[in-house]
């Protein structure tokens, strides 16, 4: 009962805001849905990066996560990546890269059908560390593999 | 609709392996046009969602650092030859896409 009231009174405050900013032509319906995490994407540290995405920057470093990316990279604009484990309950897969302005890169949801793994290509500004955090059971999870850039990706 | 979007999704042994291409210029709004010197605004897609026969497989949120004509692969299970996977996308200016594809 009580948790039901919660979602309810979390769901009109919710819905006023949007109400507002609807109205104010900021957002389409289907953006409300899910809500893009600005503040996680715009934070310029991985720390505050992790703390907005996941209210915690506290991560576990896993040796079951493995992540498949060049050791040298000739252009940072397409480096590709996969990030993949074998650990059970995985709920989401972020990857970050340390040394962007940016270090949030991407940040995927695994319904449990889904394999963690991920694959795909990013983007980065210099050599550094590609880290992928993976949240499996509620906790947080992390690998780190150095990539070296050769030409920077970011522009600027 | 669907223009933006290359799909190949194939099933073997009970798992849907799925590559997708986006076309999409993921501008990060770091760079400057070199003519005018002017910085190029950022224009990246912010989510991408992953469908089979109307359920979520994956769902993902992009930032400016996804390279530009991105492309993901990933697997599920639970999928059959014939099935209909659909994958959409929005970014942070408000365009959209999305196209489906059937089971290979």
């Amino acid at each position: 009962m009580n948790m039901k009231r919660r979602v309810f009174l979390k769901g009109t405050l919710a819905g006023s805001a949007v109400a507002v900013a609807l109205s104010a032509g900021l957002l389409s319906p289907r953006q409300v849905l899910a809500a893009w995490p600005n503040a996680a994407y715009e934070a310029k540290s991985v720390q505050d990066a992790l703390k907005n995405l996941f209210g915690n920057d506290l991560t576990d470093a896993s040796n079951t996560i493995e992540i498949k990316a060049p050791d040298i990279a000739e252009n940072g604009a397409v480096v590709p990546v996969t990030i993949e484990t074998s650990m059970k309950g995985v709920e989401s897969i972020s990857i970050i890269a340390e040394k962007n302005q940016t270090p949030l890169i991407a940040s995927f949801t695994i319904p449990a059908n889904t394999s963690p793994t991920i694959s795909t290509r990013i983007k980065m500004g210099q050599t550094g560390n590609v880290i992928a955090v993976v949240k499996a059971n509620g906790k947080l999870y992390s690998a780190r593999k150095e990539v070296k850039v050769t030409i920077g990706g970011c522009g600027g | 609709m669907g223009d933006s979007i290359k799909i190949r999704a194939s099933e073997k042994g009970g798992l849907c392996t799925v590559k997708a291409l986006i076309k999409h210029k993921m501008e990060t709004g770091l760079r400057k046009d070199k003519k005018t010197g002017q910085t190029i605004p950022a224009h990246f897609i912010q989510e991408v969602v992953c469908e089979h026969n109307g359920k979520v497989v994956l769902s993902a949120t992009w930032g400016t650092a996804i390279s530009e004509n991105p492309y993901l692969s990933f697997e599920f299970s639970g999928a059959k030859k014939g099935d209909t996977i659909k994958l959409s996308w929005k970014d942070n200016k408000n365009e959209s896409d999305s196209a489906e594809e059937q089971i290979k």
